[in-house]
């Protein structure tokens, strides 16, 4: 709806000041808390205590950073946030993958080589993009005690994939119903087996999706913090872990600079993709939300 | 693949049968999978929630009295209050804030994307960012209210967070601050749906611009009112680093959620009884808002 007729008339002028103003405000509400993150991350204690969250630094120094990097505590230990940032990719790296992977055959099998009951499977399987996690939480520590997983990388990969092949299927059963059956019939009546066609068919086609799915990954499993609270012990843990334990660490005076940059760190990757490729994020926002 | 197509048709080869079943065999572990770590540990909750189970999950089944416990219970109350507090003010904060916003941006604004991927970023974050970064905004001594006393307002009080009665509202401001952005770009794609020409024969009727979004353009956006606060009250309803983050439940338990409650009886209070109770009836609160939705959507689907 962007056909609204713009007369110049002084009325309208004014009512598109005001319309920039609105929007202006809104904009600032939004990128303040970052603005104010980023300037708290580089000051100095002692300007923090004498000046307000705007009043920008005087003596920009990267030390919160590197001491949130190496050294801040986080809980009984003093490493920084540095080596649960290299955990969190190691947990995601695996997770995003294998999900995506079984994803995109499930999607393929759900809409390319329909059977009696293939749509009863994807909604039996769809269910699980909307429990609450709570539900599984218990069970699920138990399962892993059991499987010798408990408190490790691999466990937290497992869980991870395990409650993102419903999302992933729905993304690429989605994007797969799209594609025109013709082709793959006419593969099907040349001999053509299941793999070979999505491989030479179907996989060339999914460069959208699968971006969106793995950026839909990456994000929830990056910014996951209820598994990897449940699930880890000191040395696995996410960074979304070890960050609540850094800000909940008290130990003397409260450096809020250290908390900012380690914050910073915590949400720098996701932004990092966001900024890249945010477009895909929308479209995996509004594909895996409006339908789960 | 060398067998020839009739010859499969007419008599089915090792192979071809094979082929007829690898999209089954393909999909049955994650069929497998989501049996288990879906409908199976559903069902093991519910299990737990009949069980007198404290430090680890014993089987000695007390009926239905861990859900009487809970009803009893003054600080579930709390969190299922808190929870209708915050879910209704966030969905309706964020739905008012994203359909104004998306209405302003699609009035040809020069910098649109710059001004929509601004709105959009907070989704991008964990909800831990987002709950240190606003405890620290909201910190009386250092944050909004110190800045605002130091432009010369002295009185100025803004101590929500560390006040029992109001701090379920810092999580509102927080949770809109990182979700609102998300509807405006929900209903901006619904509006660049809606078909010109109606709002054409509307303009040309003389009707107002406001007018016209009212009976108009609303009407056009209801399944995207729809979608939105479907995905909005799931949120709330998971809603548990944000508050872990923000406020840690407190002061006291004053902003305990169902989330926080659960996580806090099954794994540091060993009430694993109660906690599955409590869980239990956080998928019922799931399943009331979520049947209804499916349905709709699965009648409008045949018919579209």
């Amino acid at each position: 709806m962007a056909n609204v007729i713009r007369r110049q008339t002084p009325a309208a002028r004014m009512w598109r000041g005001v319309l920039y103003a609105v929007l202006i405000i809104a904009a600032l509400f939004y990128v303040l808390p970052l603005v104010v993150m980023l300037m708290t991350s580089i000051k100095p204690l002692s300007e923090i205590s004498a000046g307000t969250l705007l009043s920008l630094p005087q003596n920009p120094t990267l030390e919160p950073w590197t001491k949130a990097w190496g050294e801040a505590c986080t809980g009984m230990r003093c490493e920084g946030v540095g080596g649960y940032f290299w955990n969190s990719f190691a947990i995601v790296i695996p997770a995003v993958l294998i999900s995506t992977a079984v994803g995109a055959l499930n999607g393929y099998a759900l809409t390319k080589w329909r059977f009696k009951g293939s749509e009863l499977v994807f909604a039996l399987m769809l269910f699980g993009c909307f429990i609450p996690f709570q539900v599984v939480l218990l069970p699920m520590a138990q399962t892993l005690g059991w499987l010798g997983l408990s408190s490790s990388r691999a466990g937290l990969i497992l869980v991870h994939v395990v409650f993102g092949i419903a999302f992933t299927t729905l993304f690429f059963r989605n994007f797969y119903v799209g594609i025109p059956n013709e082709l793959v019939s006419a593969a099907k009546l040349d001999g053509a087996g299941f793999f070979r066609i999505f491989w030479r068919i179907l996989l060339p086609v999914s460069a959208p999706i699968i971006v969106v799915s793995v950026i839909w990954q990456f994000t929830q499993i990056w910014n996951d913090f209820l598994f990897g609270v449940a699930f880890s012990a000191h040395d696995t843990q996410p960074v979304t872990v070890a960050l609540n334990n850094l800000v909940n660490t008290s130990t003397g005076v409260r450096e809020y600079n250290v908390d900012m940059a380690a914050a910073m760190i915590a949400a720098l990757p996701t932004l990092v993709v966001y900024v890249l490729a945010g477009k895909y994020f929308v479209r995996g926002l509004t594909a895996g939300s409006v339908k789960g | 693949m060398s067998e020839t197509p009739t010859r499969t048709a007419l008599r089915p080869t090792a192979s071809g049968r094979l082929q007829a079943w690898l999209p089954r065999l393909v999909l049955a572990p994650s069929v497998a999978v989501s049996l288990f770590f879906v409908y199976g540990f559903m069902l093991w909750t519910f299990v737990l929630s009949l069980t007198s189970s404290r430090m680890l999950p014993s089987y000695d089944f007390v009926g239905f009295g861990q859900y009487a416990r809970l009803m009893a219970n003054e600080r579930w109350w709390v969190a299922s209050t808190n929870l209708m507090i915050f879910g209704t003010l966030f969905i309706v904060i964020c739905l008012v804030l994203g359909a104004l916003l998306a209405m302003l941006l699609d009035q040809k604004i020069r910098q649109e994307g710059a001004l929509r991927t601004v709105y959009l970023y907070p989704m991008a974050l964990s909800f831990i960012v987002t709950g240190v970064v606003w405890k620290w905004l909201l910190n009386p001594q250092l944050g909004i209210q110190a800045m605002v006393r130091s432009w010369g307002f002295e009185s100025f009080e803004f101590d929500w967070i560390v006040d029992p009665d109001m701090a379920i509202y810092t999580l509102v401001i927080a949770a809109v601050w990182q979700a609102s952005g998300f509807v405006m770009a929900l209903f901006l794609a619904g509006l660049r749906g809606i078909d010109d020409s109606i709002i054409k024969a509307a303009q040309l009727d003389g009707a107002s611009l406001p007018r016209i979004y009212w009976r108009v353009v609303m009407p056009c956006l209801r399944p995207v009112v729809f979608s939105a606060v479907m995905i909005l009250a799931h949120i709330a309803i998971k809603s548990f680093d944000l508050v872990v983050a923000l406020t840690g439940g407190g002061p006291g338990y004053a902003t305990d959620l169902p989330a926080t409650f659960m996580y806090t009886h099954a794994f540091n209070r060993a009430q694993i009884g109660l906690g599955s109770a409590s869980a239990m009836l956080m998928l019922g609160g799931v399943l009331a808002i979520l049947i209804p939705y499916l349905y709709s959507e699965l009648r409008s689907r045949k018919h579209g």
